[in-house]
């Protein structure tokens, strides 16, 4: 676990660059999340990003891509266009939220 | 008054909790209720051997109702949902069982329909799953017409049931295909939505290792959007493609349909989430679950649903003295690993510490953690007695306990 500065908040992360502590995250730190993963946030990603966030925060726990796809208006397919390899894992740690559970 | 506990499922962890709380409880202290679909209870790591003709359908089940103790209840019956206000269950048979403490215990169902052209061309005739008992007796035969071509072992997604089951299936099918003489007619491939060959990375870069002695091919982070039986070929959600001659998948896995029906007693999956470390419920006190029915940060597995049991029994106890819950529950898992040729590994792990190499204390003198040898497989093969005899009936199993030992494991292993 490591504290660093991100857009001029210090943040604590995980070995994967999780956000330890949802509350730490702001739109700033997550475009320079994005960024650190080559991704550049267009009103979709944050659509997708947003819902993953608010899912969150309301019941513990990360939606999976399943759901992702199905609730958050964005496809699957479109999901996989937005955040390459891992949308769920990807948007999660934009989001500021921990790593989805399903990877146990 | 009775104390009325009802208990959902009557595999792994519903007949040895039930077990476990009939002897807690005389038969005027509390009535014991299971629920099942049906009357037949699998030995479930089994099933990967049917495949192979290591072990026969009939060797790995056995009837549900013959596993209890007596003044256990059983329905045969499927759930149609809990009225969580009222605390009683509603059978699909028209039933209602009121509950003091209901137990969630029904496991997960396989949903191969969920991903598209899984269910069409094809299925159940180069595609198969070994997951359920149909589809392990009918790979099995499969196997034996399969004379050459590629084999492609798929995870859809996860979370699965016992994670390392694909990994062994590969590996069996290895050294099945070397004894049939025809493995260099063969290419297998293991294609995982994980980036590595398993969830934990000092265990991913062991088994990584095995996957390459094997001559197994592995693909990382590919998550199957649609099956083309006819063509042959899985299709990622990014449009890559991997052709099989033999698809050997791993389906979509969710909770039990009452779950789902039951407004906010699951998760969008159906499992049940819990407090991870007493296993009751967060939507109610009187609700527990335990085994591949509870979403817990840990794997689904037949050993993380007994250690579960054992402080899930003394939980349901305590919360119906009105004493406080007892956390200890640590996340411990503890699996044998096949690697084929007579050999497995071990790893043993919880929900801090990641399986490391090292050696695990047992009854029996220590066994190697995360490294092939002949011991690891016996031992396997000895847990389905003891899984009949004594794992079900509710004993404590000798030297093994519900906590994960952190003795004889290294914790700072040099990478291979």
């Amino acid at each position: 676990m490591t504290t660093t500065e991100i857009a001029g908040t210090p943040v604590e992360r995980d070995a994967e660059g999780f956000l330890v502590d949802p509350s730490q995250w702001t739109r700033e730190v997550a475009e320079e999340i994005a960024r650190e993963n080559g991704i550049e946030l267009t009103p979709a990603h944050w659509q997708v990003v947003q819902f993953m966030r608010n899912r969150y925060l309301e019941t513990g726990s990360a939606p999976s891509i399943r759901s992702l796809g199905k609730e958050s208006g964005v496809p699957i397919k479109e999901l996989y266009q937005l955040f390459p390899k891992g949308p769920a894992k990807l948007a999660a740690k934009i989001g500021g939220i921990p790593k989805p559970r399903g990877c146990i | 008054m009775p104390q009325r506990i009802v208990i959902l499922g009557g595999g792994t962890g519903g007949t040895m909790v039930a077990n476990r709380l009939r002897r807690v409880y005389s038969a005027s202290e509390a009535t014991i209720s299971v629920v099942d679909r049906d009357d037949r209870h699998v030995y479930q790591p089994g099933l990967l051997f049917v495949p192979f003709g290591l072990a026969r359908v009939e060797d790995i089940v056995r009837p549900r109702r013959r596993q209890f103790r007596r003044d256990v209840n059983f329905y045969e019956s499927e759930v149609e949902q809990v009225d969580l206000d009222e605390h009683r269950v509603e059978l699909a048979d028209g039933t209602r069982l009121p509950y003091d403490v209901l137990i969630v215990a029904t496991g997960v169902r396989l949903q191969p329909e969920e991903t598209e052209g899984l269910t069409g061309d094809g299925w159940r005739e180069r595609m198969f799953t070994f997951y359920d008992v149909p589809g392990a007796e009918q790979l099995a035969a499969a196997l034996e017409r399969f004379d050459g071509g590629r084999l492609v072992v798929n995870i859809v997604d996860l979370p699965i049931k016992c994670p390392v089951a694909p990994l062994e299936f590969a590996f069996l099918a290895d050294a099945y295909f070397t004894e049939r003489g025809i493995r260099a007619d063969v290419d297998i491939a293991y294609v995982t939505p994980l980036d590595a060959a398993f969830t934990k990375p000092v265990a991913a870069e062991r088994l990584a290792g095995l996957l390459e002695e094997k001559h197994i091919e592995l693909v990382t982070e590919f998550s199957v959007g649609e099956v083309d039986g006819a063509g042959g070929k899985i299709v990622s959600w990014d449009e890559r493609e991997e052709p099989f001659d033999l698809l050997v998948t791993v389906p979509l896995h969710a909770g039990a349909g009452y779950v789902s029906r039951t407004e906010g007693l699951g998760d969008d999956l159906g499992f049940v989430p819990v407090d991870p470390h007493t296993l009751q419920s967060r939507v109610r006190p009187n609700v527990f679950a335990l085994g591949d029915a509870a979403g817990v940060p840990i794997s689904k597995a037949g050993s993380v649903t007994h250690f579960e049991g054992e402080v899930l029994t003394e939980n349901v106890r305590r919360f119906l003295a009105g004493e406080e819950l007892d956390a200890s529950y640590d996340g411990h898992a503890n699996c044998f690993i096949e690697t084929g040729f007579g050999k497995a590994l071990l790893i043993d792990f919880n929900y801090e510490t990641e399986p490391l190499p090292g050696r695990f204390p047992s009854a029996v003198g220590p066994l190697p953690l995360l490294k092939e040898s002949r011991l690891n497989h016996l031992g396997k093969l000895m847990f389905q007695w003891l899984y009949w005899h004594a794992l079900l009936p509710g004993r404590d199993l000798p030297g093994i306990s519900a906590q994960m030992p952190s003795h004889g494991k290294e914790h700072h292993p040099e990478h291979v």
